[in-house]
């Protein structure tokens, strides 16, 4: 035990310098996916069939296939297209060279169809009167959306949010299987390198439950923040 | 590379990956079918002692739930398939030396370790459904004289099914796709699996994974009808 112990120990430097790559990947994909996930979501409400059948394409294909399968796809696939175009040639070179981006890349896609559908559903639950008390106001169509639609909706799908954040952070994960570096990725080197099988694969997880249960903490305070108008006065 | 020499690529004949793809959907729905099966049993047992008076039952079935839902899917299967095959290595060495050699079967472990996953969101479906039944039908069949068991059977179970169909099919759907994982493991022969390799093979990458892609939508197509089916054939007596 105190060998093991001690073991825990040698490694839990080497584990906490890629806590920040595997935050940095969650921190993005929810920040781009969340941020596409506006257009998917008003675009599958859109009246045109132009608009709505493509963002519900979209969304089927990011929740219908799996997470590895659109990770493999993006990483090998662009890697395959990409050499030899002017890309290659570009400043971005150097970037898409790292499985890094292609991670965030693919994160960001996937959640945006996963989070579009909730938003979806989100937007349809706003109460109808607001929109028309805004209406009687003489809100422009655009400020409808952006002052009461979309705060409403998000304050709505907030607390299923919190859960697909979660679910994000431990879907970073797959990017140990495109050479990133992350908490899982460090885990398994390590594995490698040391010939031990179970330690670093605890040892990740014990970081992961901490880094879910901190999320779920600052969710927390998200959502009192965006429900403070309800909190009873102190 | 054109199109359609890129498709004779996928022809079912010898020199074709045609085949290998139908041989990874079959393994894929074998994996998940098995591991679904794995989860509905954990589930009913999570639930149960979820609900149960007892503390240590309540206690370790919340342990496993949290500790799942914490876990990233990826690393929980390493360590279940890992640690599945010591364990299993273990008592069979205690029985006898003859087992020295013996190797726990891949398929398995991964069906297993997939299982146990999905077992611990199953826990949350099936609880959730149980608390859903009117209390006082539960009443009515002790009443009547039911024993415990016959109510779980007669009166639980079937209802319990009509709650609980919608969480259990997101489930079934979520299992398709998490077995893509077990590629991972190694020489695991699923449609992933199928993907990489004919990838690494022919080096076209954006193709095959693009074929293993519209096979898994397949399944999820299939699967979201026969759901819809079910769930029809449910709420029959309702509406």
């Amino acid at each position: 035990m105190d060998e093991s112990l001690s073991f825990f120990l040698s490694i839990a430097p080497t584990l906490l310098a890629a806590v920040p790559v595997t935050l940095t990947l969650t921190f993005f994909s929810a920040l781009i996916g969340n941020t596409l996930a506006v257009p998917v979501a008003v675009a599958s409400l859109s009246p045109n069939p132009l608009l709505r059948y493509p963002s519900a394409f979209y969304i089927f294909v990011m929740r219908g296939t799996p997470l590895l399968a659109q990770t493999y796809l993006i990483y090998y696939g662009l890697g395959e297209l990409l050499p030899g175009t002017w890309v290659q040639k570009s400043f971005l070179w150097p970037y898409l060279r790292d499985g890094f981006w292609y991670a965030i890349f693919a994160f960001s896609l996937n959640t945006a169809g996963y989070t579009g559908e909730i938003l979806r559903g989100a937007i349809m639950a706003v109460p109808k009167g607001e929109i028309e008390a805004a209406r009687a106001y003489g809100f422009s169509k655009g400020l409808i959306f952006w002052r009461v639609t979309l705060p409403r909706a998000i304050q709505i799908c907030l607390p299923t949010m919190t859960g697909e954040t979660i679910l994000l952070l431990k879907a970073t994960s797959l990017a140990s299987l495109i050479t990133v570096w992350e908490v899982m990725g460090t885990a398994r080197q390590i594995q490698k390198v040391t010939f031990r099988v179970y330690e670093p694969l605890i040892a990740a997880g014990l970081l992961y439950i901490i880094m879910v249960f901190i999320l779920t903490r600052l969710m927390m305070l998200v959502e009192r923040r965006i429900n403070r108008h309800r909190l009873a006065p102190v | 590379m054109d199109q359609a020499s890129l498709f004779s690529l996928l022809s079912f004949g010898p020199d074709g990956w045609g085949m290998r793809f139908v041989e990874g959907l079959v393994v894929t729905v074998e994996v998940s079918v098995s591991a679904y099966a794995v989860s509905l049993v954990l589930g009913l047992i999570g639930a149960s002692a979820k609900l149960s008076s007892s503390k240590i039952a309540r206690g370790i079935a919340d342990i496993y739930t949290t500790l799942v839902r914490a876990l990233p899917e990826l690393l929980l299967l390493l360590l279940i398939y890992f640690s599945g095959a010591d364990a299993i290595k273990f008592v069979l060495s205690l029985i006898s030396e003859d087992f020295e050699d013996f190797e726990v079967d891949p398929f398995a472990a991964a069906v297993a370790a997939l299982g146990f996953i999905g077992g611990a969101y199953m826990t949350e479906v099936m609880r959730g459904a149980i608390l859903s039944i009117p209390n006082g039908q539960i009443e009515a069949a002790k009443a009547s004289g039911m024993s415990r068991f016959l109510t779980l059977r007669r009166v639980i179970l079937p209802q319990m099914l009509r709650y609980a169909l919608p969480g259990m099919g997101n489930l079934w759907l979520s299992a398709t796709k998490d077995s893509s994982l077990i590629s991972v493991l190694g020489n695991t022969q699923d449609l992933l699996f199928m993907g990489y390799r004919a990838s690494a093979v022919t080096k076209h990458y954006g193709f095959f994974y693009s074929v293993a892609a519209i096979l898994f939508l397949a399944i999820t197509v299939i699967s979201m009808i026969v759901i819809r089916l079910l769930e029809a054939r449910l709420n029959r007596g309702y509406k």
